[in-house]
């Protein structure tokens, strides 16, 4: 078990938020954000909270104009999937304005995930991958209170946008996660954003059949940052697995694994959201794989080893 | 409705006044000499990448110019005009054509993304018509005004109708320019649409007209937005008198605004002035790229 803190990550962004809508004369964009539950409750009633026309083109634009004045907007995006809209103005010149012009555009984007509820395929999983193609963007998925503390810190001291790629279901989250780090483990797993909670119920399911994995969470997508720990647990285990929240085919878990398999010269596998559109009825979903399913890839992979 | 004298209104000329019309034609006349001046260094292989000129319509920018101290500039990719006119550094937009580290953009954008840091001008990305929205959210970030500018064909873009409405709904200070040449590089606005953007910014509630590219009609118009503290929106039929890109030419253009304004200066009681003014800017734009 992880360190206990009081905050749920929520309150760290709504605490964050009001910070930097009250005392930094920082922005906050979005549509509708002042209703329908002030966005899973993460955005406060305060000044500085900018309610934008129904505009996925010239919204983030809108943004782009902020950032160039020097107000650090916050901008918030309530479904990945409305990303493909969203995009444009914010890859092709928050991103690149600094390298372009040296003009910085520090835009805070809120990437919002969501899966299951039967809510579809244009509302659900992530796409950070995409956003990680694109030259002079920052993109971190970070989970935990803490972790989204740090993005947020790292964002303020630094004057290049950064695509947060945040999951519902971390905003209930209470807990700091740390790496587990087990010289004796069989299997290294890397895993990013909601797909850590279910590799965490992978990892109870494995040792539960004497299969020991060490876990280690990655929080920074681009640049990927490869933490000790994981280069630890790699030469140890030998034998590694990323799993992600976003499509597999040339994501995030594909890309890293790549990496990572040419820097340390061994079977690094990746496992993501599958390459088909995703359902409303159980049998259709295409969601963050589950417990069960990261569990029997160890296995496969494992006896494979064998 | 594409005539060299829509929207005219009479006395203009003398209510702007001589030393008005003598700065604009000197801001003016130098964007034309170093615009021809890039074609020919075009034409003789010296610039290498794509270009953009402004000749036909670079009376435009000057105007603006005249009547907008101080605004913060967003155009699009044909703005060598709107860079000289308000004054940005001429050697580093040159440095840029000639693909320098030196350049305006320290050569990462050649002629279609230039900037101008110490006019408040940013840069644009090559998206058409992406500037509008940028505009709109510079003035509302910062209460400053925007000077937005596309053309008739980015005017048609997705973002340019939110970024009005919202302008409009929220009165934020922006001046919306709409330089009308007719073309989409080269299909007329009568293949693409059978609507006016002023139309359509005058049903959002905005000040929107319609006019030639008479400079003094522009600065009227532009100046009456600005000290409105609203937004409003001018559409200017203007005339392109090159290429899209490159240097080359398909006739002559619909009316030649340089020689009108030639003539109004002239009735002023002008003459001896407007040739050593051309002669001071063609020998400092020689200078500048020898
Ligand atoms: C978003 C986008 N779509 C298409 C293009 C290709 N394109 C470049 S210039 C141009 C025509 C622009 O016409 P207009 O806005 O009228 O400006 P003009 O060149 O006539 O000055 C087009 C279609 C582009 N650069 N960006
Ligand atoms: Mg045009």
């Amino acid at each position: 078990m992880g360190l206990v803190t009081t905050k749920t990550t929520a309150d760290v962004i709504k605490e964050i938020t009001r910070n930097h809508l009250e005392n930094d004369n920082g922005l906050l964009l979005g549509q509708c954000v002042s209703a329908v539950g002030w966005i899973g409750g993460t955005v406060p009633d305060c000044k500085n909270i900018v309610e934008i026309p129904m505009t996925d083109i010239a919204g983030p634009a809108f943004a782009v104009g902020a950032a160039l004045k020097g107000r650090r907007p916050i901008f918030v995006v309530r479904y990945q999937g409305f990303m493909w809209y969203n995009a444009s103005s914010l890859v092709n010149y928050a991103a690149k304005s600094k390298q372009i012009w040296d003009q910085p555009c520090p835009i805070f984007i809120r990437s919002i995930a969501m899966e299951g509820f039967g809510v579809g395929h244009t509302a659900s999983s992530s796409i950070h991958s995409i956003f990680m193609h694109s030259p002079g963007m920052i993109v971190a998925a970070p989970m935990t209170p803490n972790e989204y503390q740090e993005v947020w810190d790292w964002f303020i001291t630094h004057d290049d946008p950064i695509y947060v790629s945040e999951h519902r279901r971390s905003f209930a989250l209470t807990e700091e996660t740390p790496n587990e780090v087990d010289e004796n483990a069989d299997i290294t797993l890397l895993a990013i954003s909601a797909a850590r909670l279910n590799a965490q119920d992978a990892c109870e399911i494995l040792k539960a059949e004497g299969i020991k994995c060490n876990l280690i969470h990655q929080v920074w997508l681009k640049p990927f940052i490869i933490a000790d720990e994981l280069e630890q647990s790699l030469k140890a285990t030998k034998l590694g697995l990323v799993i992600d929240s976003d499509y597999q085919m040339n994501g995030a878990s594909e890309s890293f694994s790549y990496t990572l398999m040419h820097k340390y010269n061994m079977p690094i596998h990746a496992l993501g959201i599958e390459d088909r559109v995703c359902g409303v009825s159980k049998e259709g979903e295409n969601i963050t794989p589950s417990a069960e399913k990261i569990a029997e890839k160890v296995r496969i992979l494992l006896s494979q080893r064998k | 409705m594409r005539t060299p004298t829509l929207g005219h209104l009479p006395g203009l000329v003398d209510e702007f006044g001589k030393d008005f019309a003598l700065e604009l034609f000197r801001r003016g006349n130098y964007s034309r000499n170093f615009d021809y001046q890039v074609k020919k260094e075009a034409d003789k292989k010296r610039i290498n990448i794509p270009i953009y000129l402004t000749i036909g319509s670079e009376f435009n920018s000057a105007a603006l110019s005249m009547v907008l101290p101080g605004v913060n500039i967003f155009g699009q990719h044909r703005c060598h005009g709107l860079y000289l006119s308000f004054g940005a550094n001429p050697e580093a937009l040159r440095d840029e054509l000639l693909g320098l580290s030196t350049g305006c953009s320290g050569g990462m954008s050649g002629s279609n993304a230039i900037q101008g840091k110490e006019i408040n001008m940013y840069g644009h990305s090559g998206l058409m018509g992406e500037q509008i929205p940028i505009a709109v959210g510079a003035a509302m970030a910062s209460g400053e005004t925007s000077l937005a500018i596309c053309g008739d064909a980015s005017v048609e873009e997705d973002y340019i109708y939110p970024s009005l409405g919202w302008a409009a709904t929220k009165e934020f200070p922006v001046i919306f320019i709409c330089e009308d040449n007719d073309l989409s590089i080269l299909t007329k606005v009568e293949v693409r649409r059978s609507w006016s953007p002023v139309d359509v910014a005058k049903s959002m509630g905005m000040y929107a007209v319609d006019i030639t590219d008479d400079p003094w009609l522009i600065a009227y118009h532009a100046k009456k937005i600005n000290e409105s503290g609203k937004p409003g929106f001018i559409n200017i039929r203007t005339c392109r008198v090159l290429w899209h890109a490159g240097t080359g030419n398909d006739g002559l253009p619909e009316w030649d605004r340089y020689s009108l304004i030639l003539a109004e200066l002239k009735k002023l009681g002008f003459d001896k002035e407007l040739i050593d003014i051309d002669q001071e800017n063609k020998s400092k734009v020689e200078k500048l790229w020898a």
